[in-house]
């Protein structure tokens, strides 16, 4: 700079500096509503909407799919017999008590059933290796890609992983973790809310 | 100098604008009412105007680009909207469509009834706002019982759609059309004279016609207007139907624009910041240039 | 180790500079780049049209985030991105207001260049890169107008590419071509889209950086039109010169400021602008078996789109026809060379001889297109001894007066639909506009010219 024509000046100096204050407010007042528009927009946030389940008339042992955030998830009304099994294999499945973190489980799940009424299971049906969804073995007994002792559960065709009636993963299967539980509370007692929970 | 310059130039635009100024007054048609921009921003209007939306207007149109849930910004919450208003759609974030489908449509009544997502921006014209041509709209029908629905519209001639209120407003409404036209002498082309033609609908809708000459001293323009008679028989009287019509309008100029009262209230703050930047920079700029000889 | 380059600077710019002309392109064109101190309110629009390419482009590349370019999904997406999309609205109105305020700075950049001589000598290619930005900024609002697909979109590109038509022999298929189909349609948005988004912006952004090497180079005219670099001191700077930095950039952020406030009013209050900036009929999707009663192109198209519609058969056959016979007559009265005096006799007669072969439709085609590139001959029409309006005779700004009005009138009447009285008009200006160019050779060398000062004018403030 010729400081010939421009001596130091104390009066720049400030309005050098409050422009500039004001000028990088501005530019952050700016950068708010670009930055904003990347935020999942009104459809985006209509389509992955909380979704609403009749289970008012489940029969035992039945299983339902609903879609929710173009993700498949399983409300399994268990028989008694079901949820005894449960409580015989926890020293064959890897996370027991759902510490694990991956897909955290909410607290209103972790409990033996994992789930808020011990008969109703909520949980995504996607298997927690590579994302295939695993396909139902409810039937005890010896069957293929299924142990001699198998008591029922899940069976994931593209890599062999399984899971029991509470959605636990077993031990030594490619699946690091158990099948996740979505947010969910009960409206009523026959309606279930999947994607919204209390805590919320 | 640039003030001599400028002065000319206004002048001159003034002479364009004068010679055209003529024009734009005789195309004309019904003229508008003003609508009451006030209930713009009153909740209650605008909610009472959603209700009435829902209600009455939703049978065949559609809003598709309006979603229920931006009901929220007039004040009612997502609980009070699935439970009164949420009749075409399952989820609150849907979009309002209309259940009528487009073959019935076609069917019933000619064509399909547009969509009126944005229908009172597409409405503005500088005979007035979208929304004064729609509250002037919906109040200016008249019975008419050469039409099928039996009924016609003073600001939008032989329109398709059926009087929705006219329970509200009244069953019976005349009307009488005035036209003044020039009378041509068929072989030579000259104007001979000037005609009164004049169509009256009766409060019942029945059509008659008169035609009369005009004497040249009368000094007649061509044009034509259209006179309505007052609405009779309704269970609301003009006032109330008015403040209705008024309370439906504002929704429906909301429903065309949702951000607008978020926009001036932004507009505000960024100016005031703008004026104080405008400050700074003006007064950094002068710290520099003192020093300029 | 070869000899290093050798560099003031040290440290990391020193790196730098040893590797790239940081440093150099800097001071050459900031801080050591003299520009005449004596720049006036005119001389903003240069800076503030570089500022609304900025909020063209950064604006634009968040909406193409959310826009659908299908002729089923067009309208829908714009009406998402104004209510879903998160402040989808506000990055909306700032691209529609930046679409007319870019063209509001560019006319009123063109005029400073009009009235202070700055196309002269040596800066006709500025000129004529800034005739090409131009042209290239028309075709880029044309083709982004489309996008939205409401009804003023889809007729507007209707009736202006079946202008093409209009061209003998080649016309319809060339239309045809241009459509991608037999009428405006899913093809034509597509392609447009193409060429709003990347095609023309790539070819805008260099002409623009044509257009300031080309400035840089000569460096900047001055209200009072004398060349600074007549008189330097010891070390070669301008006398008349300030460097570019601080004293421009600061002096530029009020322009910059002012026009924001204009911006953000509008944006904020009026974004519609009384249906100039976002027309009215825009709100209804495009219907292609409906034309809308009043087509009028948007409003910086309107003065070419009236020249347009002036030219009638009438109006060729009995004003243009005597017009260019006299224009005949005073070529060779005047002309210096023979050959001038062929070439006017020889265009004249063609003109004239295609008046009666082909219809008025093309040659208003040919009208309107003439109408911009007689931008390009400014530099060589203009034959007065002074550069600055300020030094000719005080007729001739009366002359640049009526040029004004003659422009403000044609835009105007470009948005009403045709009238007789309206078609006189438009006939009487678009001739005043072109004979404002044609008869420049002889008409600005006319009269008292002021002796232009040794140094420019200013007082210290």
């Amino acid at each position: 700079m010729d400081d010939t024509i421009n001596p130091p000046d104390p009066s720049r100096r400030r309005w050098l500096a409050a422009t500039g204050v004001a000028g990088a407010a501005g530019a952050g007042f700016v950068a708010v509503p670009f930055v904003s528009s990347f935020q999942p927009s009104e459809r985006a946030k209509a389509a992955g909407a909380p979704v609403e389940v009749d289970i008012g008339g489940m029969a035992p042992g039945e299983l339902k799919r609903i879609e929710w955030r173009g993700k498949p998830v399983w409300v399994l009304r268990r028989t008694p017999e079901m949820l005894a099994t449960v409580q015989s294999v926890d020293a064959q499945v890897a996370d027991p008590t759902s510490e694990r973190t991956a897909y955290p489980t909410p607290d209103y799940a972790k409990n033996p059933h994992r789930s808020i009424k011990p008969e109703f299971l909520v949980v995504v049906g996607i298997c927690s290796h590579l994302g295939c969804s695993p396909s139902e073995k409810f039937q005890p007994g010896p069957q293929p890609s299924l142990p001699d002792d198998w008591q029922g559960g899940f069976l994931c065709p593209c890599h062999g992983s399984t899971f029991d009636l509470a959605g636990r993963v077993f031990k030594n299967k490619p699946a690091p973790d158990n099948l996740e539980v979505p947010p969910h509370m009960y409206l009523t007692d026959t309606r279930i809310l999947i994607g919204e929970d209390k805590t919320a | 100098m640039i003030r001599k310059i400028l002065t000319k130039l206004a002048l001159g635009l003034a002479v364009a604008a004068g010679a055209v100024g003529g024009a734009a007054a005789a195309e004309g048609g019904y003229p508008l009412d003003f609508f009451p921009q006030n209930k713009l921003t009153e909740m209650p209007s605008l909610q009472n105007g959603a209700r009435i939306f829902v209600n009455q207007c939703l049978n065949c149109h559609s809003a598709a680009l309006m979603r229920y849930n931006r009901l929220t910004d007039i004040g009612l919450t997502e609980e009070q909207i699935r439970k009164n208003l949420l009749f075409t759609a399952d989820k609150v974030g849907e979009p309002m469509k209309t259940s009528m489908s487009p073959r019935d449509a076609k069917e019933w009544f000619g064509a399909m009834p547009p969509d009126l997502s944005v229908i009172a921006r597409a409405r503005n014209s500088q005979h007035g706002s979208g929304a004064d041509w729609l509250y002037t709209y919906l109040r200016a029908y008249y019975r008419d019982a050469t039409r099928s629905t039996g009924w016609n519209n003073a600001v939008f001639a032989n329109v398709g759609m059926p009087h929705v209120f006219w329970e509200q407003q009244g069953p019976r409404r005349g009307a009488m059309i005035e036209e003044i036209k020039e009378v041509k002498d068929e072989k030579s082309g000259k104007v001979t004279g000037m005609v009164r033609h004049v169509v009256t609908f009766s409060e019942t809708g029945v059509r008659s016609e008169k035609t009369e000459p005009l004497s040249d001293d009368a000094h007649a323009h061509t044009g034509s207007t259209i006179k309505l008679g007052r609405a009779e028989g309704g269970t609301m009287n003009a006032q109330q139907f008015d403040d209705m019509v008024g309370d439906l309008v504002a929704y429906i100029s909301f429903m065309s624009d949702p951000t607008a009262q978020v926009r001036k209230r932004m507009g505000v703050g960024v100016l005031l910041f703008l004026a104080v930047m405008f400050v700074f920079v003006w007064r950094l700029n002068a710290s520099y240039w003192k020093h300029v000889k | 180790m070869a000899a290093e380059k050798q560099v003031t600077t040290t440290g990391l710019l020193g790196w730098v500079d040893q590797r790239f002309p940081l440093t150099s392109l800097w001071k050459g064109h900031m801080a050591e780049y003299y520009a005449p101190k004596n720049f006036n309110f005119w001389y903003y629009f240069g800076s503030l049209a570089l500022l609304v390419l900025v909020i063209q482009i950064l604006t634009g590349i968040f909406l193409v985030m959310h826009y659908k370019p299908d002729a089923a999904m067009a309208f829908a997406s714009v009406e998402y991105i104004m209510r879903d999309v998160p402040y989808g609205w506000l990055i909306r109105y700032m691209h529609s207001t930046g679409a007319s305020a870019f063209f509001v700075v560019v006319y009123l950049h063109m005029f400073r260049g009009l009235i202070y001589g700055s196309y002269r000598k040596p800066r006709e290619l500025i000129w004529i890169f800034g005739c090409l930005i131009f042209l290239c900024l028309m075709a880029e609002a044309f083709f982004g107008y489309l996008l939205p697909w409401g009804q003023m979109s889809y007729w507007g590109a209707q009736v202006i590419v079946n202008l093409f038509a209009a061209i003998p022999f080649i016309g319809p298929d060339l239309s045809v071509w241009i459509r991608g189909d037999f009428v405006v349609g899913d093809a034509t948005l597509n392609r447009f889209f193409a060429f709003h988004v990347i095609a023309i912006p790539l070819v805008l952004i260099g002409l623009i950086a044509a257009h300031i090497v080309a400035l840089h180079e000569v460096g900047s005219n001055n209200p009072d039109g004398i060349e600074i670099k007549a008189k330097k001191d010891e070390q070669g700077r301008p006398l008349d010169g300030i460097p570019f930095h601080p004293y421009y950039s600061v002096h530029d952020l009020i322009g910059v400021t002012g026009f924001l406030i204009v911006f953000s009013y509008v944006i904020f209050f009026a974004p519609e602008f009384g249906g100039y900036f976002l027309e009215y009929n825009n709100f209804i999707p495009a219907d292609p078996l409906k034309t809308p009663a009043h087509i009028a192109p948007v409003w910086y198209f309107t003065p070419f789109y009236t020249v347009l519609r002036a030219i009638t058969e009438d109006f060729l056959f009995w004003w243009l026809v005597p017009a260019i016979a006299l224009y005949v007559i005073l070529v060779w009265l005047t002309a210096r060379t023979f050959m001038a005096k062929l070439v006017a006799t020889g265009v004249g007669l063609a003109l004239v001889a295609g008046f009666f072969l082909i219809d008025a439709k093309f040659w208003g085609v040919v009208a309107m297109g003439a109408a911009v590139v007689i931008l390009f001959g400014l530099p060589w029409l203009d034959r007065s001894p002074v550069r600055s309006i300020r030094y000719r005779p005080d007729w001739h700004k009366y002359v640049y007066t009526v040029f004004v009005v003659a422009f403000v009138v044609l835009g105007y009447y470009g948005t009403q639909p045709p009238s007789p009285a309206g078609n006189l008009i438009s006939q009487i200006g678009t001739l005043i506009y072109f004979g404002f160019f044609a008869l420049m050779p002889w008409w600005s060398g006319l009269g008292k010219f002021k002796a232009p000062p040794e140094r420019v004018t200013y007082s210290p403030h």
